[in-house]
């Protein structure tokens, strides 16, 4: 076992992790712990764009992005978190610019900009150019500027390390520690991949940065290692997880694969038509049709499909078309979301529409922070030292459903935020002791996990949860559906207890990391079932046919879960989340084997927009 | 060790232009130092049902998920943007998760080993450090000096154009391990890294191509470059590889960029 000291310990080096590197790395001794390469994070598979009100080809304001991406929402979003974003926005766009980032250019030389779903002008009036963009791989191109830069500042990281526990002063999971008491992260311990070896790191400030949890659904635009590992940690530790039940469904993943095509192919004019050829979403969102938020696109695309006007064979799907653009246009816009046509489903693009299907795609909710990147432990106390950006997080400038463009924004500016604040912060503090074993707990769970008598395999429990997940907690919901998930997720547990690993040995053990990962999943299935069954409203991303309309006398409030100890009884816990809820509300507590999950709520902040109806 | 496995038939898939389910034989270069077999690489067989789409990493999951929980490959994404599973399929470099099975002739064993040219830590996983350290060292950041300005830089479409192509490198290092120069000399910067320096010298915004060329000047930089056009034909990316190796050689010469 090996032991660390750094001031700041920024846990994943996607987007929001180096532009907290960045930060921080300046100032105060700081490391990178991510499980891949930081190239490798999917950041990269970003493709549309990142919006900010630069103006630079029409006449554009933060306070109508503020506005889009609040209605955008479904009025969930906290309103102060949002501004700051879309204020932010503009200089988050010119740091990258100045750190080598290769926007398209307008004719003048100046960064381009393009329409994106959700975004418009002066308050819904039509669709509006905000997207600056590097043609259809902007996340590839922020990924690598950033990773360069990192180069550049000779940022330390440990790579194919893989955190498996966050140290606290105090477990909250383990009983409830009254409000207002200082509870404070000291350090987390990783597995090194490469070696299986067991590293101890102490640290002032801890910046959670590990994305997000698209695998607990088998249809994902998600990588294969984006299973939720820091929202789990921090759950498992007893920090709250908010608004787990809004999870995205971006219209246009490829038919059966769940392969991500950017909404940038309807800003570039491309249109949604079903099994009869029918532009549908004239129907669905008359002002801005094909370009309406993702929540709303996704839902059109699925009713198509459900009342029998689906396209191909089994009427299961239906068709973006690009045919009536221009070869030259496609290639120099949308060159490799094409090529993922061909190369997938040999569908060539310039002639042929392409088959697509919502797909699994963004975790609105995550570990509840304030705006300046620090975790909530409730909603009014923080966690000392532990700070959360970009998909882990939860602001929350998303509320109920992301706009596109959105979260390549986020991890860059609340990304750069917990750099600053948790630099600031270890500048001043002083290292907290670790206890003796504080590596105990995951050395056990590794020698247990290897040393288990053959049982079932991974993927078969892993495979279970992805299916029970889309067939019950997908894009459509209802109470029924949900409670078999749920019934599904418990008896999957149960099996979890029983999965072994092949791999015994010590050098790269993906199987036990697999194993490790599932656990992960599953853990978060529960919130995010939970949160769905408890919120019987229609808000966002999260649509119950058993309760269509949204409910704001009674749900305008964001959901917070807490694992709790058994033995606890639901009023010992979580009291100070009581503001605002109508009795029967948000007092939802599920019990496991050894653990309950409580719900409680945070208050949303509103500043300047009332809710009102959401059209388009 | 040689298994044959059946995997459940009638498996459901949305199939778009669906091509008929077919048997696969992977053969495999495994290396598993813990193992019984030490310090010896080996081959295992596998067969295993394949879809009509599937792709590489299709199957090295199946085998991985259903039959053989300690065959060891990285992967992230399974679209071709991360660069985790560059592997040598049939004796050529290419991402697993986007060489169709179909497109690699599967009446015959597909071979799948690990890239060449960089040490090999278990079966197909290679250490990356030394490709990463080549392209650390090229400076791979925009150099600039002098105040930075209030807004963004200028930058027309076509000097944006210039280095359009090498700007969509994944660092996967096909080009790289598929270099005979590289297999023969490790210390040599091989085309991935010159392929990045190349994105920052004919970026109109960079002030540092002068250092970068002297770097690239050595004799374990750019004329070392025998023009196989091995590295064009790797990279999943289609950058002209080769052609940007040659660019930087003239850049080198005639001092334009």
């Amino acid at each position: 076992m090996q032991t660390h000291q750094y001031d700041v310990v920024i846990v994943g080096a996607g987007g929001a992790g180096m532009r907290a590197a960045l930060e921080s790395s300046g100032s105060v001794r700081t490391a990178v712990i991510s499980k891949l390469y930081p190239t490798r994070s999917h950041t990269g598979a970003a493709q549309g764009g990142m919006c900010a009100a630069l103006a630079n080809v029409e006449e554009d304001n933060w306070e109508w992005h503020t506005f889009d991406t609040v209605k955008g929402g479904d009025y969930l979003v906290d309103q102060d978190a949002a501004e700051i974003m879309a204020k932010e926005a503009i200089d988050a766009v010119l740091d990258l610019e100045r750190m080598g980032l290769p926007f398209n250019r307008t004719p003048e030389g100046r960064i381009d900009q393009r329409r994106f779903g959700g975004h418009t002008r002066n308050h819904g009036e039509a669709a509006v150019r905000r997207s600056c963009y590097a043609a259809d791989r902007t996340g590839h191109m922020i990924l690598q500027t950033l990773y360069q830069q990192c180069v550049k500042q000779d940022v330390e990281f440990f790579n194919e390390f893989y955190v498996l526990d966050l140290i606290v002063d105090h477990d909250l999971a383990a009983g409830e520690v009254p409000d207002g008491e200082t509870v404070t992260a000291t350090g987390v311990v990783a597995y090194d991949l490469a070696t299986g070896e067991i590293h101890v790191f102490q640290a002032k400030a801890i910046i959670f940065a590990t994305g997000g949890a698209g695998k607990i659904f088998k249809t994902t635009s998600n990588a294969h290692t984006l299973t939720g590992d820091g929202m789990a940690l921090a759950l498992r530790r007893g920090v709250p997880l908010e608004d787990m039940e809004f999870f995205q469904f971006h219209p246009t993943g490829l038919a059966g694969l769940g392969i991500l095509l950017s909404e940038a192919a309807r800003g570039e004019g491309g249109i949604l038509r079903n099994g009869d050829g029918e532009r549908f979403m004239e129907r669905y969102a008359p002002t801005i049709k094909d370009l309406a938020p993702r929540d709303i696109v996704a839902r059109s695309m699925a009713n198509e499909v459900r009342e029998g006007r689906g396209a191909g064979p089994n009427k299961d799907y239906v068709l973006l078309d690009l045919t009536h653009l221009e070869p030259a246009h496609i290639d120099a816009k949308l060159p490799d979301i094409t090529e993922f046509a061909r190369t997938y489903l040999g569908i060539e693009p310039y002639t042929e529409p392409v088959p697509v299907y919502p797909t699994a795609h963004y975790a609105m909710g995550g570990i509840p922070t304030n705006v300046d990147a620090e975790v909530l432990r409730n909603s009014t106390d923080v966690v000392k030292g532990l700070y959360a950006a970009g998909e882990v997080a939860c602001v929350s400038v998303h509320g109920s459903n992301r706009l596109g463009t959105n979260s390549l924004l986020d991890i860059n500016v609340f990304g750069k935020r917990a750099g600053r604040t948790a630099a600031a912060y270890a500048a001043t503090a002083s290292y907290t002791d670790l206890p003796e074993d504080a590596a105990a707990a995951v050395v056990a769970q590794l020698d247990e996990m290897r040393n288990r008598p053959d049982g079932e395999r991974v993927a078969e429990v892993r495979k279970a949860l992805q299916e029970t997940m889309d067939a019950n907690a997908q894009v459509f919901r209802t109470g029924e559906s949900l409670t078999a998930a749920l019934d599904d997720i418990r008896a999957l547990q149960k099996r979890y207890k029983n999965v072994s690993v092949q791999d015994k040995g010590r050098m790269f053990n993906t199987d036990l990391l697999e194993a490790l990962e599932l656990g992960f999943l599953l853990d978060l299935a529960e919130v995010v079932v939970i949160g769905s069954l408890n919120r019987r409203e229609s808000r966002g991303g999260h649509f119950r046919e058993d309760y269509p309309e949204r409910d704001d006398a009674n749900y305008m409030l964001h959901t917070m879960a807490y694992r709790r100890p058994a033995h606890l009884g639901a009023d010992e816990v979580v009291e100070a989340d009581g503001v605002g809820v109508v009795e029967g509300y948000f007092d939802h507590v599920e019990d496991f084997d050894g653990y309950k999950i409580v719900l409680g709520s945070k208050p949303v902040t509103q500043t300047r927009y009332e809710p009102m109806e959401r059209k388009y | 060790m040689t298994a044959t496995l059946e995997a459940p038939a009638g498996d459901e898939q949305t199939e778009v232009g669906a091509i008929p389910s077919f048997e696969v034989t992977l053969k495999i270069r495994r290396y598993s130092p813990e193992s019984e077999h030490g310090d010896e690489a080996y081959w295992d067989e596998y067969t295993v049902l394949a879809h009509g789409t599937d792709r590489v990493l299709d199957a090295l999951h199946k085998i991985k998920w259903e039959h053989d929980g300690s065959l060891t490959f990285r992967r992230s994404c399974a679209h071709g943007i991360c660069g985790s599973d560059a592997v040598r399929i049939n004796g050529r470099n290419r991402l697993a998760c986007k060489t169709l099975l179909k497109d690699v002739n599967p009446d015959k064993p597909i071979t799948v080993e690990p890239i060449k040219g960089l040490p090999v830590i278990k079966d197909l996983v290679v250490d990356m450090e030394p490709f990463f350290a080549s392209y650390r060292e090229i400076m791979p950041f925009l150099i600039t000096t002098g105040n930075e300005p209030s807004k963004e830089r200028l930058q027309s479409a076509e000097q944006r154009e210039r280095f359009d192509d090498t700007t969509k490198c994944i660092l996967c290092a096909a080009c790289t391990s598929s270099c005979p120069v590289f297999w023969t000399d490790g210390q040599y910067f091989g085309p991935a890294a010159i392929v990045n320096a190349h994105r920052f010298i004919f970026d109109s915004r960079d002030e540092g191509a002068t250092q970068r060329l002297e770097i690239l000047n050595d004799k374990e930089g750019v004329w070392r470059c025998r023009t196989t056009f091995n590295c064009t034909e790797a990279c999943p990316r289609g950058i002209e590889v080769t052609k940007a190796i040659q660019e930087v050689k003239r850049a080198m010469i005639t001092r334009a960029f």
